[in-house]
């Protein structure tokens, strides 16, 4: 018998641009004990911006110079994210958790607009950068070659976060104030600076996932909910706040999936929701999270 | 209890009659003075508030923010739905039982899973769970319909009022007071619970889940009750809601209808007991209004949650209270 490459790959497909969201997610909680529910309309932010700039300079413009704007939704996203954070979020640090549920909420309802207001409520898509890229034979099978560049991006920024997290000065600055505001506030570090740079790193990878994904499919309203309750699986799975987890996390949803819609595609989104009741049932705290 | 705590007591509670009983028949005057539309408007604010109470009784009064209340309210209405396909079952009052025992039957399940944490796992896993079933409507769609929902005609009430000649007669008149009636009769039992030992051991644990330990209240079956309660009012609002709309789709189980729920709770205020009830009804008319005038509704209601929460926490019935307060002790 023959490897499964192709659902292999797929699963892979959609665990790199979950890890992305889920891993932002997971860090914005780390460190600002936040659940940003917003989170899921900066991908698509991300995803519409992309999609946007690719479709304005289109016309006759040189495939590098597309490739290049693949970015532009990540940074978009990221810049949005550095609004928001003193704007909107900064005053309900100190208030009770419902409070920053809701602020986020109504927060996810402003963006949703938003985007129906710049970009109408029709799809947009990119698809000119899925179709020159081309694709490739595999087990007798085409497989599309910006899939394998969306992998490739996905475990190169898993590889990148690994490493400024663990292996900069920032990155530990980071993990102390995760582990202990008070602490790595009396140390002398600027709470208010790691605060806005940690929800832009968070909101820079949702928007790449959104920039990453947009060739192959197309930005649609509506997407941001979708995709920020299947990253709640992936950290309730992992552990929130640990990016370990959205990595083992995100593959574990990628793969249930990807065996879900060949065999049992009616109970698909239901086993993935259970899966994740039972992990918080079993080990509360998640897969990777500390107690 | 203090005599002196005893006599506050009975002072607020003939405090509450004051302004209860003109409301309650402002409130049967409702069909003889306004147009149908608004009669019917104002059916899906008490219907709706009784969905928001019932939630209340978790965030208000356990302290438990559930982002998840879509299921049970969904639970309600395609519990109503299904008994029209499948058994066409057209008593409103059998709707009702089913729809209870439907919710008893989903949130005593859930609650054992969920009430076992609090604060932001909390809402994380009703939200999860919620899920659960929005998906098994959504994807099994050769029962439920799948995202065109199912269309529920009008039932009949009492076992001799059907609305066959005019629905909008009678969703305006006869189903109003039918409303009207449980509304009341909700009002009642949640206000005799958040009074009752049970209620009150209930704001002990919100306060200090420790010191209520030490008292010898046993936390996790008092939340996994008020959890059952909770869901079951909202899946009665659920199920009073189907005729009213006349099709269930998988909307309502999907979490952002969850968030509509907390939204319509805090707008009214949820640290007193009649405020989820002045906000189901005046968030009703507002998103009403807001889609009447505008594609982009939710935006004109995502800007009145952020300042809502940035500068009235207390919500409308909290902010009007101290106003009062304020008021009284100058005059």
């Amino acid at each position: 018998m023959d490897l499964p490459i192709i659902p292999l790959l797929n699963a892979l497909l959609y665990a790199s641009v979950l890890f992305l969201i889920a891993g932002g997610l997971s860090l914005i909680y780390g460190v600002m004990r936040i659940v940003n529910l917003a989170h899921g309309n900066l991908y698509a932010f991300g995803a519409y911006v992309t999609a946007w700039s690719v479709g304005a300079v289109a016309s006759g413009a040189p495939t590098a110079v597309l490739y290049l704007l693949l970015p532009a939704g990540a940074l978009a996203a990221a810049a949005l994210g550095a609004l928001l954070e003193p704007t909107l979020l900064r005053p309900f640090y100190k208030r009770a958790e419902e409070y920053q549920l809701l602020v986020t909420f109504g927060l996810l309802m402003i963006l949703e607009d938003v985007m129906r207001l710049l970009w109408g409520p029709y799809p947009l898509s990119a698809s000119a950068l899925w179709e020159q890229m081309g694709s490739v034979t595999i087990q007798g099978n085409l497989y599309p070659n910006y899939n394998l560049l969306v992998i490739a991006v996905g475990a190169t920024a898993a590889v990148f976060l690994w490493a400024f997290i663990y292996k900069t000065r920032f990155g530990v600055v980071l993990r102390a104030t995760a582990q202990n505001m008070r602490m790595a506030s009396a140390l002398g570090v600027n709470i208010n600076r790691i605060y806005i740079e940690a929800f832009t790193l968070g909101c820079l990878m949702a928007g790449l996932a959104g920039a990453i994904i947009v060739p192959s499919q197309s930005a649609v309203l509506g997407m941001g909910v979708d995709a920020l309750v299947l990253s709640f699986i992936v950290v309730v799975i992992g552990g929130l706040g640990s990016l370990e987890g959205a990595l083992v996390g995100a593959l574990i949803v990628g793969v249930v999936r990807e065996v879900g819609i060949t065999w049992f595609p009616e109970i698909e989104l239901a086993v993935l929701y259970l899966m994740a009741a039972i992990v918080l049932l079993v080990r509360p705290a998640g897969l990777f999270g500390r107690p | 209890m203090t005599t002196l705590a005893v006599a506050l007591e009975h002072r607020s509670s003939a405090r509450i009659l004051t302004y209860a009983v003109p409301i309650a028949l402002a409130l049967l005057l409702v069909p003889l003075v306004f147009e149908q539309y608004h009669t019917i408007l104002l059916t899906y604010g008490l219907v709706m508030a009784i969905a928001a109470l019932g939630f209340n009784l978790l965030l208000g009064y356990t302290g438990l923010l559930s982002f998840g209340h879509s299921a049970y309210f969904g639970t309600g209405a395609y519990v109503v739905a299904l008994m029209v396909k499948y058994l066409g079952v057209r008593s409103m009052e059998l709707h009702l039982v089913g729809a209870i025992i439907g919710s008893v039957i989903v949130t005593g399940l859930f609650g054992v899973v969920c009430v076992r944490y609090t604060r932001i796992f909390f809402g994380i896993l009703t939200l999860a769970l919620s899920q659960v079933l929005w998906s098994l409507a959504f994807k099994f769609f050769w029962v439920t319909g799948g995202t065109d929902g199912l269309r529920v005609p009008t039932p009949t009430l009492l076992g001799v009022v059907t609305g066959q000649d005019d629905k909008t007669a009678f969703l305006a008149h006869a189903y109003y007071y039918y409303v009207l009636v449980i509304f009341f009769a909700a009002v009642t039992v949640l206000w005799v619970i958040v009074n009752s030992p049970f209620g009150k051991a209930l704001q002990a644990i919100r306060d200090n889940e420790v010191r209520a330990e030490f008292v010898g209240i046993q936390i996790w079956p008092y939340r996994w009750v008020a959890f059952l309660v909770s869901g079951v009012f909202t899946g009665l609002a659920g199920a009073l809601w189907v005729p009213l709309n006349g099709l269930t789709t998988p909307d309502v189980l999907y979490w952002p209808f969850s968030g509509e729920i907390v939204f319509m709770t805090v707008l009214g205020g949820f640290r007193s007991f009649g405020g989820p009830i002045v906000g189901a009804v005046i968030f009703n008319y507002l998103k009403t209004y807001a889609v009447g005038l505008t594609v982009y509704w939710q935006l004109f209601l995502g800007v009145v949650l952020v300042v809502l929460v940035l500068s009235l926490p207390t919500g409308i019935v909290g902010t009007a209270e101290r106003l009062l307060a304020r008021a009284r002790r100058r005059g």
